[in-house]
């Protein structure tokens, strides 16, 4: 294997483009961007240590006032989205299912129905899916939230007053954020599990119910469902900690709480997609 | 409930060739060679013109950030004190910001009640009973359920200065108080920070010390004890108003109104 890769490298026309020099400004660029990221990567890293410690040693401090902001923010993150979601949940399955179902008649593996929308939905689509929706309504809503507070001086304030800014900002938002991302693809996949079968039905497959419910168990194993509730909580504690540090971790001015929620989204989708890659290789090697 | 050691016979505040840096950009330095003391009953008014670093000095004095060089002990801890279990000490020092600082997402109430409802694990209801006495002294009862954005600069004040008090501190620092205020409410701060200073019943008649930042010294003449002006760089404790007016006729003028300085 070794030497299979290095000879790729090995050719004549290879090694003419290695010894190509690059102008110093593009390396400068290239090298300014690594340092950079891994600022980020350090700085998401301890922010994410602590937040996860303050989690930890204050679960009980002041709970009547930072549960009802859990709650609160749960509530904000999952349920007041569930409206959107349905919608998102017939149209996925239309998606997945109108496209699938003709082809699959064709070659006539229909068998294979619930097979493609636990492959497709529940393990890829359904999570990614419920991951960037959130972070497009909620996520972007954290970094221009704190990002004003910032501004505005209130997390001085409350560190004036001793409150800790994690422990008040920061902790409902990822616990609300890791619960809502959950429950909604949840939500989402049933929906599309259903409408699916809505869309093949309507597109005259002989599949009958029962059939189809056998074909998705059949599909389903019990690491489905462990990596399922791990990957989706861990994609909410991820975009709510990317939301929070960027708003809330350096300080900030005014006008440049819009380029943090740039800066935030970008990551967020860079970091749910590099968490979604390390999932597949964890299938693939269960 | 008084903290148990609230009779300090030491310095509140001390320090020795303390630099101050800026909150905006913690390498810039607004003061040097600040040699300060405060003790328990002072009333000191810290003057100094817009950019002059009184709000850096105030937020230093805070704890909000550390010096950037020399010594600062706040009753006879060195600071910064930022440790979790340092908390109580740092409690015992009330901050009241130039525009309230309010927290947006909070009515008034909830601002008044957010730090006695933390520290002390208190439902509304029970806090309720603590912050009524707070919201009928600061005469926002109308303002109550309003969030910061409804109310005007000059209640956002009042609401900022009830809630550093609902700790019950006993040292108190106040920037900017009087600024940007109508007549009315610049009565309403200096004989409210006047009682304070004496023993104000919100806080069980404890005298509070007291250090306020200002552009002009003149409204605080009958009522300061202790005087200083930050200027160059520079931290000057000129004492009494007395000494203040001897000091120098200069700063005196910078304390005056612009046409004035002009002429």
């Amino acid at each position: 294997m070794q030497t299979g890769k290095a000879s790729a490298f090995n050719t004549p026309r290879a090694r003419f483009a290695l010894r190509i020099p690059l102008p110093p400004s593009v390396t400068h660029y290239f090298g300014r961007k690594l340092f950079l990221f891994l600022l980020t990567i350090q700085g998401l890293g301890a922010f994410g240590l602590i937040t996860l410690g303050v989690i930890l040693t204050k679960f009980r401090v002041a709970r009547h006032v930072v549960w009802p902001m859990v709650f609160q923010e749960t509530a904000r993150a999952g349920l007041r989205l569930l409206p959107m979601f349905l919608f998102m949940a017939a149209a996925l399955g239309l998606l997945v299912i109108g496209q699938s179902v003709s082809w699959l008649t064709r070659v006539g593996a229909i068998q294979y129905l619930g097979t493609i929308m636990v492959i497709v939905v529940v393990r890829e689509l359904g999570p990614l899916l419920a991951a960037l929706l959130v972070l497009a309504r909620i996520g972007t809503a954290n970094v221009v939230e704190l990002g004003t507070a910032r501004a505005t001086g209130e997390v001085e304030a409350l560190e004036a007053l001793g409150i800790d800014p994690i422990h008040y900002l920061v902790v409902p938002r990822v616990i609300g954020l890791a619960l809502g991302v959950f429950s909604l693809t949840v939500y989402l996949i049933i929906g599309a599990v259903l409408s699916g079968y809505l869309w093949a039905f309507l597109q005259d497959v002989p599949l009958r119910p029962g059939d189809y419910f056998r074909q998705l168990t059949g599909a389903l194993s019990g690491t489905d469902f462990a990596l399922l509730a791990l990957k989706t909580l861990a994609f909410g504690f991820i975009i709510a900690l990317v939301s929070c540090y960027h708003g809330l971790a350096q300080p900030l001015r005014l006008e440049e709480v819009s380029s943090a929620t740039v800066r935030a989204v970008a990551q967020s989708i860079i970091a749910c997609v590099l968490l979604d890659a390390l999932f597949i290789i964890i299938y693939l090697s269960a | 409930m008084e903290p148990p050691t609230a009779q300090t016979t030491g310095p509140v505040i001390r320090m020795e060739d303390v630099t101050v840096a800026s909150m905006q950009d913690l390498s810039a330095v607004v003061a040097e060679a600040v040699d300060w003391t405060v003790n328990p009953g002072d009333f000191w008014v810290v003057a100094g013109l817009q950019g002059t670093g009184k709000s850096d000095l105030l937020m230093m004095t805070g704890g909000l950030m550390p010096p950037a060089a020399g010594h600062y002990w706040l009753f006879g801890e060195e600071m910064p004190v930022f440790e979790e279990s340092r908390l109580a000490l740092r409690l015992r020092l009330g901050l009241v910001f130039d525009g309230g600082q309010l927290f947006n997402h909070l009515t008034a109430w909830e601002n008044i009640a957010l730090p006695v409802r933390y520290h002390r694990n208190l439902t509304r209801a029970d806090a309720a009973t603590e912050v009524q006495p707070f919201l009928e002294a600061m005469e926002l009862g109308p303002w109550a359920d309003s969030t910061p954005s409804a109310i005007g600069r000059n209640w956002r004040k009042r609401v900022g200065l009830a809630r550093a008090l609902m700790l019950k501190p006993e040292v108190l620092l106040v920037d900017s108080p009087l600024a940007g205020l109508d007549p009315r409410h610049v009565n309403w701060w200096l004989s409210v920070l006047g009682e304070l200073s004496k023993g104000h019943p919100l806080l069980g008649g404890r005298p509070l010390t007291l250090v306020v930042t200002t552009a002009d010294a003149r409204p605080w003449k009958s009522l300061a004890r202790q005087f200083g002006v930050l200027k160059n760089r520079r931290f000057v404790v000129l004492g009494t108003w007395a000494e203040l007016e001897a000091a120098s006729e200069e700063l005196l003028q910078e304390r005056l109104p612009a046409e004035t300085r002009a002429g």
